[in-house]
């Protein structure tokens, strides 16, 4: 027990020297920084706030971005060219291919069923007494990690043969409804959408929150001008409420799509990538740490990269239109 | 008419009556909470009836202990809680203090060079800055990780010695940092542009330099958009998994009380012992 307090006390000394040490450098570099005048102080000035930024950026994703593209032509250990082997590779595997289903069914899914379901909520919400507390127990899920999230499922998901007490929700559930529960995770393809359901447990919170705030941002003449003109329920929302919250349902299905493709927390927790549930973001792990290939690994992480570009233009416009509005 | 206000200042009003909506809520609600509640019942019961009884019938037939706890915290006689999981949750604050407070103080500076220090090329900064959001983790893991153990090197050439801090706090402190920037950059600077052009030009006419305009007038009126960020990226680092699989070995020393619960899930398979310690790891680590 002594032991265990020395080393934690050591290790919060060395929390708070370095984030003593952080301040302690900017506060010097501000100091002398700021008795430069003249001519000099604005590129001074730059410099000191802008660097930090752009060295770590330059040293933390892109030049390790451009060698991975590299090694992704190269060989396991990185020290000879192989051309598209590692490409080739994933046409031939069959694996791959059940991954790539996988990963197209995830961002297909997840997201539809996040935003969908948070705009739901998020309607309704408005429209009831004391929402808050609904809202923050929806919330809620959004605050666990995906592992966390995968412990609680595993013992929703937990199957005991038959004959003996069911101690899982569902398999429990199924069996009060005259059904034979089975070993959820090993049957495919229902296990995905097993996984899936974890995902949207967790997300569907935060698509609500932010949906809730849009409508509620919704200017109330409008929606009073177009009541007077005739447009109620279904009408009023399709003419008048979506379109205005539409650019953040686009956000909230951007995000949705973006986690779905690096999730890889709850296949990794809840089956390893066996049974056919794995995905692009946890192959691309196991091929790097557990096969050692750190050139299939970085050809999966430049796929993975690639089916993010699209989501990258359309963001980049919209902040182009956002700005020229502007 | 009083239709009519009710109806302005609830857009989606009319769409669903407002007693369908409270039903569809409340069950969802109750649904959505049920798998937490059950984790929750379950934390309190003795390692056997855990498995041998479902945690609805042990509400109706409470038979609560700590036990689960006392094993969680102080370790029990299984090899993997033998000093039990206080030394992760203790490095899981080393971890995410520090990886919370560089990123922002650095993205912070950067939305205020970027938004306030205008100069040729500041825009297309900012659109790079915004673009790398999307790049996965994933693309950035495998050379970062050479970098920290091996240095970089063109040819025989070393431009760069081994940084040595692969497995050690600061080499998880750092992909953290890095990995934040682009997003904290971007919702900052939106933050840190809306100020008043006018507070910026009074102080500068009253023979402010940046640094100080910096520190007396746009970091305390950014308080609110640095909190919201900071506690997301909070959060971030505290739910992680990949930096810390990658970056902190699997040792009591330096990894995070995630990483450890994922190891234990692993090792116990989905094997029956899984429940006896997951429960109450996770309540305390929400």
């Amino acid at each position: 027990m002594s032991e265990f307090v020395s080393t934690t006390i050591t290790k919060f000394t060395s929390v708070f020297s370095a984030i003593a040490f952080f301040f302690i450098v900017l506060g010097i570099l501000f100091a002398l920084a700021g008795r430069a005048n003249g001519k000099k102080a604005r590129p001074i000035a730059l410099v000191i706030f802008l660097a930090p930024s752009l060295v770590l950026l330059l040293a933390g994703l892109i030049i390790p971005g451009i060698r991975t593209i590299l090694f992704s032509f190269m060989n396991p250990d990185s020290n000879d060219w192989v051309g598209f082997d590692n490409y080739t590779w994933m046409l031939e595997d069959p694996n791959v291919k059940t991954i790539m289903v996988n990963t197209i069914l995830w961002i297909l899914v997840v997201p539809i069923f996040t935003a969908a379901l948070g705009l739901l909520l998020a309607i309704m919400l408005d429209r009831i007494k004391h929402e808050s507390i609904p809202k923050s127990l929806l919330f809620m899920p959004m605050a666990i990690s995906f592992v966390g999230a995968s412990i609680i499922f595993k013992f929703v998901y937990e199957f005991r043969d038959p004959g003996e007490v069911q101690i899982g929700l569902l398999s429990a559930i199924v069996e009060f409804l005259g059904g034979t529960p089975k070993d959820w995770m090993l049957s495919k393809p229902l296990n995905t959408f097993l996984l899936m359901i974890i995902y949207v447990w967790t997300q569907m919170g935060f698509g609500m929150v932010i949906l809730s705030a849009a409508i509620k941002a919704v200017p109330a003449d409008i929606v009073e001008a177009s009541a007077l003109d005739g447009a109620h329920g279904w009408r009023l929302f399709r003419n008048i409420t979506f379109p205005m919250i539409k650019g953040t349902f686009i956000v909230v299905l951007a995000t949705g799509v973006v986690g779905a493709l690096k999730v890889f927390d709850i296949v990794r927790t809840m089956t390893g990538g066996n049974f056919s549930t794995n995905v692009l973001a946890n192959e691309m792990y196991s091929q790097v740490f557990v096969q050692f290939d750190q050139g299939k690994g970085s050809a999966l992480a430049v796929i993975l990269f690639l089916l993010l570009t699209p989501i990258l233009i359309y963001n980049i416009r919209s902040l182009r239109m956002e700005r020229s509005h502007s | 008419m009083s239709n009519l206000k009710i109806a302005s200042h609830n857009p989606g009003r009319k769409l669903f009556s407002s007693k369908i909506a409270t039903v569809v809520v409340w069950v969802t609600t109750v649904i959505w909470t049920i798998p937490t509640l059950g984790l929750f019942v379950t934390s309190f019961k003795a390692d056997k009836e855990i498995l041998n009884e479902p945690w609805w019938v042990s509400l109706f037939n409470p038979n609560f202990t700590l036990s689960s706890y006392k094993g969680v915290f102080f370790g029990d006689s299984s090899e993997s809680l033998s000093n039990g999981v206080l030394p992760y949750f203790i490095n899981s604050i080393v971890i995410t203090l520090p990886a919370t407070v560089f990123p922002i103080v650095i993205a912070t500076m950067a939305a205020y060079a970027l938004a306030w220090i205008r100069f040729r090329g500041s825009d297309f900064i900012f659109f790079f800055i915004f673009a790398l959001q999307i790049v996965p983790l994933q693309m950035a893991l495998i050379p970062l990780l050479l970098l920290f153990t091996g240095g970089a090197h063109i040819g025989s050439v070393t431009i760069f010695p081994a940084l040595g801090i692969a497995g050690d706090f600061a080499g998880i402190w750092l992909p953290h940092t890095m990995f934040a920037l682009p997003l904290a950059i971007y919702l900052l600077h939106n933050f840190i542009a809306s100020l008043p052009r006018d507070l910026m030009e009074a102080a500068h006419v009253d023979g402010a330099n940046h640094f100080k305009v910096f520190r007396m007038i746009v970091l305390p009126l950014s308080i609110p958009g640095i909190a919201a960020i900071a506690i997301f990226q909070f959060m971030w680092v505290w739910n992680d998994l990949l930096v810390a699989l990658t970056f902190a070995s699997g040792t009591e020393e330096v990894a995070p009380i995630n990483s450890k619960l994922a190891s234990l899930v692993g090792q116990y398979g989905s094997g029956k012992a899984l429940f006896i310690t997951q429960r109450p790891l996770k309540v305390i680590h929400q």
